[in-house]
């Protein structure tokens, strides 16, 4: 494929994963929205007001980056996992294996598909939460730049659970047992400062607190970690998927037989 | 000569659980043929195919399309090719229109250059009024047509088509046949096609193998096959029950009902001298057809005697075990 085509291609895989999500809005935009706004209300509000500052800034207003990475991190991962294994179920994977668009094509279409309904949803509940504070953004090319990367990196991990899954249930495992405490533990709700040592050092070895931590520091300007070095493990992190993936997608793991 | 549409040398497919689907077969399909690809359930056609469309990874051998090494440059080959695989395999939540239309997108065709192939194929297969229809309203017959156009948009040399009017009805069949012997005559594409209807098989196709476990066991034009058939059996309805069947020196004759016998006739034999003593005996024929499809009494009288074969290997093994 010369690089026209391969743009084409890509591009058809990438507009078919929008449309995708977009036909079923009521499953994929509208949940995380309200879900968001009942936090907003209960966390931030009703709560909020009881708990008092954290880290020298309103309960709300710390929240709210944590609560939009949350919504980011889930949607990004479970597009990918859900619409690769749909097209591994159906076998409409046949469709992009017997056309001539090379792997990384496949993946990166699923991928920006997932990171379109990501950022989507994050864009919603960033909508949704200036019903309830007054965002400031500190460094905005930074909470951009974390918000893609993080959304990229879930998106891969959600396809490397679609190629692995052989059922509907394998694609919900690592959400509810592994994303959702590990996005809860990862400093959504509190500052890590608050707990014990022993408990600050475990939470360290959480890659999501790195993402939410140098997201709200795009917002707020205060952070937990060093920005730097959690902006240098993402990338870390997004270039073994990638290569784990495409090597997956080579090989044919759990589509060719 | 030109390339060959396909080539296969050698091809082996052991399975993770060690089942050996192909064991080294060997195979040409010329450019512009009809070729049929026949053999039983599990006999190897559709590792065959799946290996040639990158579905199934080749244990070992070469399989070439148009002169293009798969282990080369498969991107290329793969434009080529098309594919109507057994099963749907679209997502049944789209419509019609988006499903064709991507498919041209994943070889590179733009919306602009993909909607008016996308129209005409819509339109000869019938579909153009469904084009705004989820997938999954359209009938069985439908979802068939709807994969063959799709396999078509990219304009592919080779077109591939396995079991292509399975559970489809006789005029529905009928028409895709017609479809499919005019893009092969027509727009000379090269048609690989498996089936069950072994009718089928005889009334589209110039050539022909059948894979028997694994193996091709027959590989030839469907002329020379049909040459090679050394019985036909015909069912003859009369027009008065009789209480047994006739007698009549150097033909097999049975009776299926009361009113029905069925005729074994061998090569050199004439229909005439059975009427004949039929006749001096007070029956009287109304009616009379083949018992089966000519291919079929071929095609089963070869799996039978390689069933046989590999059931007699496996006696001597055991006896030379004992």
């Amino acid at each position: 494929m010369n690089a026209t085509q391969t743009f084409v291609a890509l591009w058809t895989l990438v507009l078919k994963e929008i449309k995708r999500f977009t036909r079923i809005w009521p499953q994929t935009l509208l949940p995380p929205s309200i879900t968001m706004a009942m936090y907003f209300i209960i966390f931030g509000n009703l709560i909020g007001s009881r708990i008092g500052d954290m880290d020298g800034f309103s309960y709300m207003d710390f929240i709210v980056p944590g609560l939009i990475m949350m919504s980011v991190i889930t949607n990004s991962y479970s597009n990918v996992a859900s619409s690769f294994f749909s097209n591994k179920f159906q076998r409409s994977v046949e469709e992009l294996m017997v056309s001539p668009m090379p792997n990384w094509v496949i993946l990166s279409g699923f991928i920006l598909g997932g990171m379109a309904r990501g950022l989507g949803v994050g864009l919603i509940v960033t909508l949704v939460s200036l019903f309830f504070t007054q965002l400031t953004v500190e460094h905005p090319l930074l909470t951009i730049l974390v918000v893609v990367l993080t959304s990229a990196l879930f998106s891969l991990g959600g396809f490397i659970n679609a190629l692995l899954a052989n059922k509907f249930d394998d694609i919900s495992i690592v959400p509810t047992f592994i994303l959702t405490p590990l996005t809860y533990l990862g400093g959504v709700f509190y500052s890590i400062s608050m707990l014990p040592n022993f408990w600050q050092g475990v939470s360290m070895l959480n890659p999501i607190l790195y993402m939410v931590n140098v997201f709200r520091y795009g917002f707020l300007g205060v952070s937990d970690i060093p920005v730097g070095w959690a902006l240098a493990a993402i990338f870390g992190f997004i270039i073994v998927l990638f290569f784990v993936a495409l090597s997956m997608l080579e090989r044919g793991k759990g589509i060719r037989s | 000569m030109a390339e060959p549409a396909l080539s296969i040398r050698g091809l082996t497919k052991v399975y993770g659980n060690g089942f050996q689907a192909l064991k080294g077969i060997d195979l040409d399909v010329q450019q512009g043929d009809f070729f049929a690809l026949l053999g039983p359930n599990g006999a190897g056609k559709s590792t065959t195919l799946g290996v040639v469309c990158s579905l199934v990874q080749k244990s070992e051998g070469k399989v070439s399309i148009f002169g293009i090494d798969i282990d080369k440059d498969f991107a290329k080959a793969k434009y080529q090719l098309g594919v109507v695989p057994q099963e749907f395999n679209f997502n049944q939540f789209e419509k019609v229109l988006d499903i064709v239309l991507a498919q041209a997108g994943y070889y590179g065709m733009t919306r602009r250059e993909a909607l008016p192939r996308a129209e005409q194929l819509l339109r000869d297969l019938g579909l153009w009024d469904k084009r705004n229809g989820n997938a999954r309203m359209l009938s069985g017959g439908m979802k068939r047509r709807l994969m063959i156009a799709r396999a078509l948009m990219h304009r592919p040399k080779l077109l591939i088509l396995d079991e292509p009017t399975a559970g489809v009805d006789i005029e529905l069949r009928r028409s895709m046949w017609e479809y499919m012997r005019r893009i092969n005559q027509d727009e000379g594409t090269t048609i690989i096609l498996t089936t069950h209807y072994l009718e089928e098989a005889e009334s589209l196709c110039r050539n022909i193998a059948i894979i028997n476990h694994g193996e091709i066991v027959r590989n030839t034009s469907v002329r020379e096959l049909l040459a090679e058939l050394d019985t036909e059996t015909f069912l003859l309805d009369l027009a008065e029950p009789v209480s047994q069947p006739p007698v009549i020196e150097g033909f097999e004759i049975t009776q299926v009902e009361p009113s029905q016998l069925a005729l074994v006739i061998h090569r050199g034999q004439q229909l005439n001298d059975v009427f004949s003593v039929l006749s001096e005996q007070g029956m009287q024929v109304v009616s009379m057809r083949n018992r089966a499809n000519r291919l079929e009494e071929m095609f089963v009288s070869m799996v039978e005697a390689g069933n046989n074969a590999i059931d007699k290997r496996a006696e001597l093994d055991k006896e030379a075990q004992a």
